[in-house]
C-alpha cells in the first residue's frame, strides 16, 4: 500500500516536472499583462486573452519568418527524402560490393558534430556567394537530415517482405513498377514518419540559421527570430511566450500525428500482404 | 533513432555467366547520397582542417590569400591556459549532465515499469511533451522561469522562505547560469533516455525477477544483479549518446548566456564559435573545433563498440 502511494506520488512529480515549463509557457501566452506582472502569479488559465498572440503576429516580419522556416525545412526534407529513398532501396534490396562500407559511412555521417562545422560552412558559403541565401540553409539542413533518413527508410524497407516484390515481378512487373505499385504504398507511412522527423530537425535548427543569415534580416528563420525576442518585444513576456507557443505548435501536431500510427501502419500492411 | 538489425539480403539465384557482370544500378542509386556527403560534409570537414593550418583572419577571409602556417594555431591554442580552462569546464559540464541524466532516467524508467496503465500513459505523455519541445522554445521558457523580478522560480523560492531569492538575478552569476543550463539540458534529455531504458527493461523476462524475489533480494539487489547486467550494453549505448550530445550542446548555452557571464559557461563549441565570430580568428576557431572533434571521436568509438555489442547480443 505504502509502495503504491509513493509510486503514484513519484509519477505525479515526474509528470509535473516534465509538463510545467510548457504549461507555464502556454499559460503566460494567454494571461492578461496585469496578471503576468502581478507579484503573486496565478496558476490557472483564467481569465484568458489573445492579446499576446496578436502582438506576436503583428511583429515585423512574422509572416516572412514563418514562410522562410517552412520553405527551408520543407525543401530540405523533400530533397533528402528523394535522395535517401534511392540509397535506402540500394541498401535494403540489392546486393553489391561496398554495401557494408556505405552503411558504415551513413552511420558515421549521422553522428557528425555539426557544431564543429559552423566555421568552414560559413567560409564556404561566403566564398561561393551563398551567404544570406535560404538555398544554403536548405542544403545544410538536407545534409543534416539525410543520414537519418537513409537509415530509417532502410529499416522501413527491410520490414516489407521481399516476396511481395518478387511476386509482382513474376507477374510481369518491371523492378520499377513493382516498387511503385507494391512497395511504395506500404512504405508511405514510413515515408511520412521519416519526413516529419526530418522536418522537426530542420524547423528547430538554430546554429546555422544564426551564422548563415546575417545581413538580410528578412531572410531569418523562426528560431533565430525567437532567440532575439528581446530586440522585438523588450520585456513583453506575454508576447514572447505567445511566439514560442506558435513556434512549438507544428512540432507538437507532428508528434500527435505520429503517435503510434507509423509502426502499426507498417506492421499491419506487411502482415496483410 | 531506431537501431534496425541487419536483415539478410537474399542472395541472387545461381548466376549465369552473363549476369555476373557488375550491376550498375546500386551505384547509380547511391550516387546522389555520396555526392551530397562529399560536398556538404566531407568538404567542410577538410576545409576546417585546412583553415586550422592557415593564418586565417578577417583580411584572409575577404582577400582569400591565406598562407599555411603548419601547426602554429594548434600550438597557440594548446599553450593557452584559457583553452585548458574551457576543456576542464567542458568535461565537468559533461560529467554533471550525463550522471544526472542517466541516474534520473533510470529511476524514471524503473518507475514506469512499476506503474499501472493509466499513470504510465500520463507520465509518458508528459515525457513526450518535453521531448517535443523545440530547443529554442525550451530555452526561451527557462529564461522566463528564472527571470529576476517576475520569474515563477524566484516567487516559489521566496514563498518557501528563501528570502534571499527575492529579485535574485540568476543570469548575472556564473554558477547559477551554469546550474540553469544543466537543469535545461537534463530536463530535455531525460525523455529519450528514460523511454529507451523503459523499452529495454520490459524485455527482461518476469521469471528472473520473481526468482530473485523468492530468494529474498531487495530492490537494489534486483537492479544490480539482474536489470543492470542484462541491459549493460543498452546503458553503455545511451551513456555514449548523451556524452556526445552534451559535449556539443551549443544552442542552449549560446542563446541563454553566450558563454557568460565572464567565461562561466563557455564550453568547447561555444569557445570555438566565440573565437571565430567575435575575434574573427577563424584559424584558431577551426583548430579548437578540430580538437573538439577529436574528443568526440573518442566518445564515438566507444559508442560504436557498444552498438556492435548491442547488435550481437540482440
Amino acid at each position: 500500500m505504502i509502495g503504491r502511494i509513493s509510486r503514484t506520488t513519484a509519477a505525479l512529480v515526474v509528470f509535473a516536472v516534465s509538463v510545467f515549463p510548457v504549461y507555464w509557457m502556454v499559460l503566460t501566452a494567454f494571461k492578461p499583462t496585469k496578471d503576468i506582472q502581478s507579484a503573486t502569479p496565478t496558476f490557472l488559465p483564467l481569465p484568458i486573452t489573445f492579446e499576446h498572440f496578436g502582438t506576436a503576429i503583428a511583429a515585423k516580419g512574422f509572416f516572412s519568418f514563418w514562410r522562410n522556416s517552412l520553405l527551408v525545412a520543407g525543401g530540405a526534407v523533400l530533397l533528402s527524402l528523394l535522395v535517401a529513398l534511392l540509397a535506402a532501396y540500394a541498401v535494403a534490396r540489392l546486393q553489391w560490393k561496398g554495401r557494408r562500407g556505405f552503411i558504415l559511412m551513413v552511420f558515421v555521417a549521422q553522428m557528425t558534430p555539426w557544431e564543429a562545422l559552423l566555421i568552414p560552412i560559413y567560409v564556404i558559403a561566403r566564398d561561393t556567394g551563398m551567404l544570406d541565401t535560404l538555398w544554403m540553409l536548405t542544403l545544410v539542413y538536407f545534409m543534416i537530415t539525410l543520414p537519418f533518413t537513409v537509415v530509417t527508410l532502410r529499416g522501413f524497407l527491410a520490414a516489407i517482405p521481399v516476396d511481395l516484390e518478387e511476386a509482382a515481378q513474376v507477374d510481369g512487373c518491371s523492378r520499377a513498377q513493382a516498387f511503385r505499385r507494391v512497395v511504395f504504398p506500404l512504405l508511405a507511412p514510413g515515408l511520412l514518419a521519416t519526413s516529419l522527423f526530418g522536418f522537426i530537425t530542420a524547423w528547430n535548427e538554430f546554429a546555422f540559421a544564426n551564422v548563415l543569415i546575417i545581413k538580410d534580416q528578412d531572410d531569418r528563420t523562426l528560431p533565430v527570430w525567437l532567440s532575439s525576442f528581446n530586440n522585438t518585444f523588450g520585456t513583453d513576456w506575454g508576447a514572447t511566450m505567445a511566439a514560442s507557443t506558435l513556434f512549438m505548435l507544428p512540432v507538437l501536431l507532428i508528434f500527435i500525428v505520429l503517435q503510434g500510427r507509423v509502426t502499426t501502419g507498417i506492421v499491419g500492411g506487411a502482415v496483410k500482404g | 533513432m531506431t537501431l534496425v538489425a541487419e536483415r539478410p539480403v537474399r542472395t541472387p539465384a545461381p548466376a549465369t555467366p552473363k549476369r555476373r557482370r557488375r550491376p550498375v544500378l546500386p551505384y547509380l542509386l547511391i550516387a546522389p547520397t555520396l555526392l551530397a556527403t562529399a560536398y556538404l560534409l566531407l568538404y567542410p570537414l577538410v576545409r576546417n582542417v585546412i583553415i586550422s593550418l592557415q593564418e586565417f583572419g578577417l583580411p584572409q577571409l575577404v582577400r582569400g590569400d591565406a598562407k599555411f602556417v603548419g601547426l602554429a594555431n594548434y600550438a597557440r591554442v594548446l599553450s593557452d591556459p584559457e583553452f585548458w580552462a574551457v576543456v576542464r569546464r567542458t568535461l565537468w559540464f559533461t560529467a554533471i549532465n550525463v550522471v544526472l541524466i542517466m541516474v534520473l532516467s533510470t529511476l524514471v524508467a524503473l518507475l514506469l515499469v512499476r506503474l499501472g496503465r493509466w499513470l504510465r500513459l500520463l507520465v509518458m505523455g508528459g515525457l513526450v511533451l518535453t521531448w517535443a519541445t523545440p530547443v529554442i522554445a525550451a530555452t526561451t521558457v527557462f529564461q522566463w522561469l528564472f527571470q529576476s523580478r517576475l520569474g515563477v522560480v524566484n516567487w516559489a523560492l521566496v514563498a518557501l522562505g528563501f528570502e534571499e531569492y527575492r529579485d535574485y538575478t540568476w543570469f548575472a552569476d556564473g554558477e547559477a547560469t551554469f546550474g540553469i543550463l544543466v537543469a535545461l539540458i537534463v530536463w530535455q534529455s531525460i525523455p529519450f533516455a528514460a523511454m529507451s531504458l523503459y523499452a529495454a527493461m520490459i524485455t527482461i523476462p518476469q521469471e528472473l525477477y520473481e526468482a530473485a524475489r523468492m530468494d529474498g533480494a531487495g530492490a537494489w539487489r534486483v537492479f544490480s544483479t539482474i536489470t543492470f547486467p542484462m541491459l549493460r550494453a543498452m546503458f553503455g549505448l545511451i551513456t555514449c549518446l548523451e556524452v556526445i550530445w552534451v559535449v556539443k550542446a551549443f544552442v542552449q548555452i549560446w542563446v541563454i548566456s553566450q558563454g557568460g557571464p565572464g567565461q562561466a559557461t563557455t564550453t568547447l563549441p561555444v569557445y570555438a564559435f566565440q573565437v571565430a565570430q567575435s575575434l574573427q580568428r577563424y584559424d584558431l576557431g577551426a583548430a579548437v573545433s578540430m580538437l573538439m572533434v577529436v574528443l568526440l571521436v573518442l566518445a564515438l568509438l566507444a559508442y560504436f563498440r557498444q552498438l556492435y555489442r548491442q547488435e550481437r547480443e540482440a
